[in-house]
């Protein structure tokens, strides 16, 4: 870009001036983010992982740190809670995780073949959960789930009542938030509530951008519609797929706020409403063991890396950077 | 892959294979689907104008109620709510008016500037997109207790002024709305590169900054792990603590809870209406595709 001007025998100034900013100015642009992440996200995480060989109680002052080792993971992976941790945030995050996206894409599908009018009404009205409150819809949640008097319940008990469908909706009231059997779904119900309108909204994305000609294309070679999904929208989809899903993934593994509210904190009964990060949270705050809970993150980290890895062999290609 | 621009979406024409049958399928998924989704806002607002004994009744309250009144005293009695939903607003506006300025900066970077070592420091963005929040939060909360910033909202603003997805949606934008013709043109006109971003690419991204702007502030008003940590009093407390609090408690009022909830969403709720034809246009053109 600059090659006009640096061909000439003499420079005056000012022209040497703007070859030297606009030579810079690209590094200064970008180094905001790169400066916050040095100082609010690798300077923290390098900490972290210092921090998991430590033991340390926060109350106590810096000067009382003392390196013991691989301890903390060893102690972590000896805790029965935490196993139980981990695997509730696993069937957390896929009877959170599957759902969504089994009915986001049918759901994007729909929205993208029906009317143009109606089109951005129905899609705001899939995002809207998205851009509420976790606190809030979770408080409102914990009222509808609840055992006695709760809409949810009442809502299946009365389709019960209804013929021929009524079988597949229980006749007894489903104890949401007290049983430990029926802790998770309810999570998950909210979840996927919340998460399957910003899923929606990532495929609509991705069928938008597929060529109308190909279609088209296929159309004249004579393909049916089921043809037509199978080998166009489904290949095309893909990226799509791998970018949502792994957002998912990603946050599934760092569930909080919902089961925190939904439980009021306390893990629910059996402790099966108890995530990592909660437990985390827990073993900070309350048992005030930083190097505990520093370890536990970089165990969860590992876990969320191994399955993007496997994500990634199943569904990648270029992954969230894509090429465009 | 083909990127279209959020702000000409590409003009998709009318399907005339389709059956009607499936058509009245999809409408009618469509409206079951789209009455779930806004059924828990419905009860919000009920919830709102209901005592705790309504509440918890058989069946639930399904119209509006006459006890929004004394709710709304018994929220203000617990807690200073108002306070509350002031400090939200701080952070999400101090949040998002500095995202849109450094990341429209480093997008405009990224975009339009060939320079050494573009092409590593873009694939490392990208990499700290993948990195799970909760990683640092333990010695994040020790930054802040060492920086005295425990309590302060710019605990939560400082760190959160420019976002790895806000340069990387604003790269695409620039990249795809923007004539690199026009950034010489200025060039000749004698601008400097600043001038340049602040004369010709700030008014021209204005849509992208909409979409930017409204998940930023969304994601920032409904941030509660991290405010968790960071503030400590019932003054500088955010509306989601403010909320978790009140039900935490062992007394819920719950009547005074749903109103805070309702409270809490409206303002989420006008923004919405505001700008969500923005939003949704520039989430899904171009910006978000893997």
């Amino acid at each position: 870009m600059q090659a006009p001007l640096t061909h000439r025998p003499t420079l005056s100034l000012a022209a040497r001036w703007n070859n030297f900013q606009r030579r810079y100015a690209p590094y200064l642009f970008i180094s905001p983010f790169f400066i916050l992440f040095a100082a609010f996200g690798l300077f923290p995480i390098l900490f972290s992982l210092y921090l998991s060989f430590q033991d340390w109680q926060p109350t106590t002052g810096l000067g009382s740190m003392k390196f013991v080792g691989w301890r903390n993971y060893t102690d972590n992976l000896t805790d029965p809670t935490f196993w139980q941790s981990l695997k509730n945030t696993l069937i957390l995050a896929v009877e959170s995780g599957i759902p969504q996206h089994l009915i986001a894409i049918p759901l994007a599908i729909a929205i993208h073949t029906s009317l143009r009018r109606i089109q951005n009404l129905v899609t705001a009205v899939y995002f809207l959960p998205y851009i509420t409150s976790i606190v809030a819809i979770s408080v409102i949640f914990f009222t509808l789930f609840s055992w006695q008097y709760g809409a949810i319940n009442a809502a299946l008990n009365a389709l019960h009542t209804v013929p021929v469908i009524g079988p597949l909706f229980p006749a007894e009231k489903v104890n949401w938030l007290g049983d430990p059997g029926a802790v998770q779904p309810a999570i998950a119900t909210v979840i996927i509530w919340r998460y399957t309108g910003w899923n929606t909204l990532l495929y609509l994305a991705g069928l938008q951008a597929i060529p109308r000609e190909l279609y088209e294309a296929a159309q004249i070679d004579g393909a049916n519609r089921w043809q037509q999904f199978r080998f166009i929208t489904l290949p095309l989809l893909r990226p799509t797929m791998f970018m949502a899903v792994t957002l998912s993934l990603i946050g599934g593994f760092q569930l909080f706020e919902e089961p925190f509210i939904l439980t009021n904190g306390s893990g629910g009964p059996g402790q099966t409403g108890l995530t990592t990060v909660m437990y985390m949270y827990r073993t900070y705050t309350a048992y005030s063991d930083a190097g505990l809970a520093a370890a536990m993150v970089w165990l969860l980290f590992l876990v969320i890396g191994v399955l993007t890895l496997l994500n990634n062999r199943i569904f990648g290609r270029s992954g969230l950077a894509g090429r465009d | 892959m083909t990127v279209s621009t959020m702000a000409a979406p590409q003009p998709r024409t009318k399907k005339a294979t389709v059956v009607p049958l499936s058509r009245w399928a999809a409408y009618l998924l469509l409206f079951f689907g789209g009455l779930l989704t806004l059924a828990p806002f419905f009860f919000m607002f009920v919830f709102a104008t209901h005592d705790r004994s309504d509440i918890f009744q058989l069946p639930p309250p399904l119209w509006f109620g006459d006890n929004l009144q004394e709710n709304y005293r018994n929220l203000l009695e617990r807690t200073p709510f108002w306070r509350n939903l002031w400090n939200s607003l701080y952070l999400a506006v101090m949040t998002t008016a500095t995202t849109l300025f450094f990341c429209t900066m480093g997008g405009f970077g990224f975009a339009m500037y060939e320079f050494r070592g573009r092409e590593p420091l873009f694939g490392l963005l990208i990499a700290t997109m993948l990195i799970p929040g909760t990683l640092n939060l333990v010695p994040f909360a020790l930054i802040m207790q060492a920086l005295g910033w425990i309590d302060t909202p710019r605990a939560l603003w400082v760190p959160g002024m420019a976002s790895a997805f806000g340069i990387f949606l604003m790269r695409q934008y620039i990249g795809t709305a923007i004539p690199r013709e026009l950034i010489e043109a200025a060039r000749i006109d004698g601008a400097t590169e600043f001038g340049i971003f602040r004369r010709v690419v700030l008014p021209l991204t204005k849509p992208a900054m909409a979409t930017l702007g409204l998940v930023t502030f969304v994601q920032s008003w409904n941030s509660f792990l991290l405010p968790l940590i960071i503030f400590r009093s019932d003054q500088t407390s955010t509306a989601p603590l403010a909320l978790r609090s009140l039900q935490g408690i062992a007394n819920t009022d719950w009547g005074a809870l749903m109103c805070g909830v309702a409270l809490t969403v409206i303002p989420l709720l006008i923004l919405f209406v505001i700008a969500s034809r923005q939003l949704i246009a520039g989430l899904t053109s171009g910006a978000l595709k893997g």
